[in-house]
């Protein structure tokens, strides 16, 4: 599986969620643009469904698992195809806990395979599929060294903060393939995001708070916990001298843009870093339009900056 | 088992005295504030099995009280009375009117998944502090809590649509909690999202309730879902010992 990647992942069921159709919709556009300027293919899971995001499990586990359950269904019977691929790092998370728990839990399977045959279509079964992140699909569907010989413009001079939130790399039992050295991504410290956005010119500075939570499950039940969260983020980011803080998920991205505001106003704390998904980064570096990656259409606004810098 | 680690020297155990002497020694004052003696006996031996049929709390059983969880918490660092290995210790010595001191904030974890990465035992602590949550609601020890109110609206719209659209979510949560939608940040931040993309803004943050996201040929799970769901919260009920069809 590791070996041929190259050309597994050329052509991969994209897998949007619901969070890439509301707010995380420049995250979308973006990495439809990088797809596509990279040749690599996407195609839209058909007749897709929530995976049950962070809330479903609450109300029932099992629910949660035939959600994700149905998605990779969906991409094996619909679209048949070997890979899924989640830019979502909730839906990513789901997808690959679904399979952990279907393989390791008879309670699951045998509730999947109950709803799944009064829903009129096949059961899931482990090891159908595989699901990536958009940070594998670019890393090793199109190549590190393809990549350098792409990049345009380059991110040369910016300082960026990688921020890979919880759910990418928590909790690891879900994750078997991450952890193993080699060019295997790590848990404790992911680097997939350094090193792409590191071959786009970028300075990525030392961040410690890669994968610290940014309190998105509570964004609107808990306001305050989560602004909190999020400014400890944003501050750590800042005194590591990052000028902007590269995300890949939606979740995540709304809930810095969000509590920086919220931040602003309740406890007057000005953070000035800006806010930007991986895959608009790289886009630009391609020598996409900030329009084409979707810039306008963040919260944070980056593009003075990136226009200062001669980037956007 | 470690010890039971919080203070039992709380205002509600002193009696203190001004004058007291005893075998002809005066120990009034500070020195001579006693706790009351106390022997546990309101214990609830069905607290662990209880909390165990609520979803996420099934493996609560296993845990050998190593600190793991507590020690990597997100919320413990923000709120050192967060303390999950504590409750679950609590739990399993079914010492409910302890447990019940902290009701409040139970419900306040993010889901980071750092207790279930660090846990050595699979306790998966994430899912029996989501379970707790439940039980106390479900107990009526809290009113739901506005992550619970979240949590259902949620699943109501996915098991009815398959799909769920940010803003119809946000409206509805606000409507629920009695929370004003024109909160200062929230105003400031739609402003922010209008400035960049006026139209398209407005439409995907749901103002308009024209786009309602569905998944076609949904009628089938959703009806199997909810059966299921229904099922599932029966066995809860019976599990609280209260009606089943409550
Ligand atoms: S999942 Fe909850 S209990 Fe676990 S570390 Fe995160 S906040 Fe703490
Ligand atoms: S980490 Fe696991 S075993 Fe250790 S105290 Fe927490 S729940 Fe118990």
């Amino acid at each position: 599986m590791q070996d041929n990647r190259k050309e597994r992942y050329k052509t991969v069921a994209y897998y949007p969620g619901c969070a890439l159709e509301g707010t995380g919709q420049p995250y979308d556009i973006s990495t439809r643009a990088v797809g596509k300027k990279l040749g690599l293919k996407l195609e839209e899971v058909k007749d897709w469904n929530c995976c049950g995001a962070m809330e479903v499990k609450n109300i029932d586990l099992e629910v949660q698992t035939y959600l994700s359950s149905r998605v990779m269904s969906q991409a094996v019977h619909k679209n048949k195809a070997e890979v899924v691929m989640a830019p979502c790092n909730g839906c990513y998370h789901n997808l690959k806990k679904a399979e952990y728990d279907l393989s390791h839990k008879e309670k699951s399977k045998a509730t999947v395979e109950k709803i799944s045959a009064k829903a009129g279509h096949e059961a899931y079964h482990p090891g159908e599929i595989e699901t990536i992140h958009a940070l594998d699909w670019i890393k090793f569907g199109y190549g590190e060294e393809e990549l350098k010989a792409k990049i345009k413009g380059g991110l040369k001079g910016l300082k960026v903060a990688n921020y890979y939130g919880c759910m990418y790399t928590r909790p690891r039992h879900i994750f078997p393939e991450k952890g193993h050295g080699g060019d295997s991504e790590s848990f404790k410290d992911p680097h997939y995001m350094d090193d792409l956005l590191a071959i786009a010119g970028a300075e990525n500075v030392e961040f410690p708070l890669k994968t610290a939570c940014c309190g998105g499950a509570h964004t609107l039940s808990d306001s305050d916990m989560s602004t909190k969260l999020v400014l400890n983020i944003l501050e750590a980011a800042e005194a590591a001298g990052a000028e902007v803080i590269a995300t890949e998920c939606p979740t995540c991205h709304s809930g810095l843009e969000m509590h920086q505001i919220r931040a602003l106003k309740k406890l007057s704390k000005d953070t000035k870093v800006k806010v930007v998904y991986f895959t608009q980064l790289l886009g630009l570096a391609m020598g996409l339009s900030p329009r084409k990656v979707g810039l306008h259409a963040n919260v944070s606004q980056s593009i003075p900056l990136l226009k200062a810098k001669g980037i956007a | 088992m470690p010890i039971h680690e919080k203070s039992l020297i709380r205002p509600e155990n002193l009696s203190t005295h001004d004058n007291l002497v005893i075998d002809g020694v005066d120990v009034s004052g500070d020195f001579s504030t006693f706790i009351r003696s106390r022997v546990v006996t309101d214990y609830n031996e069905d607290l662990q099995d209880e909390i165990a049929a609520m979803p996420g709390g099934e493996y609560i059983h296993r845990c050998w009280q190593c600190g793991s969880c507590t020690n990597s918490c997100t919320v413990n660092a923000e709120n050192p009375d967060f303390n999950p290995r504590y409750w679950i210790y609590l739990i399993r010595m079914g010492m409910e009117s302890e447990l019940l001191r902290d009701k409040d904030i139970i419900w306040q974890c993010v889901s980071c998944n750092k207790c279930t990465s660090a846990c050595p035992r699979d306790v998966v602590p994430e899912g029996v502090m989501k379970a707790t949550a439940h039980w106390l609601e479900m107990k009526g020890h809290t009113p739901k809590s506005n992550s619970l109110i979240f949590d259902e609206i949620f699943t109501d719209q996915v098991v009815e649509y398959g799909r769920i659209e940010d803003g119809r979510v946000l409206m509805e949560f606000m409507k629920k909690t009695d929370q004003p939608l024109l909160q200062d940040w929230l105003v400031d931040l739609v402003k922010k999202l209008v400035s960049g993309l006026p139209l398209k803004a407005l439409s995907k943050m749901g103002w308009s309730t024209l786009f309602h996201p569905k998944t076609s040929d949904w009628s089938k799970a959703r009806d199997a879902l909810r059966e299921h769901i229904a099922e599932e919260k029966a066995k809860q009920h019976a599990a609280l010992g209260m009606d089943p069809a409550e």
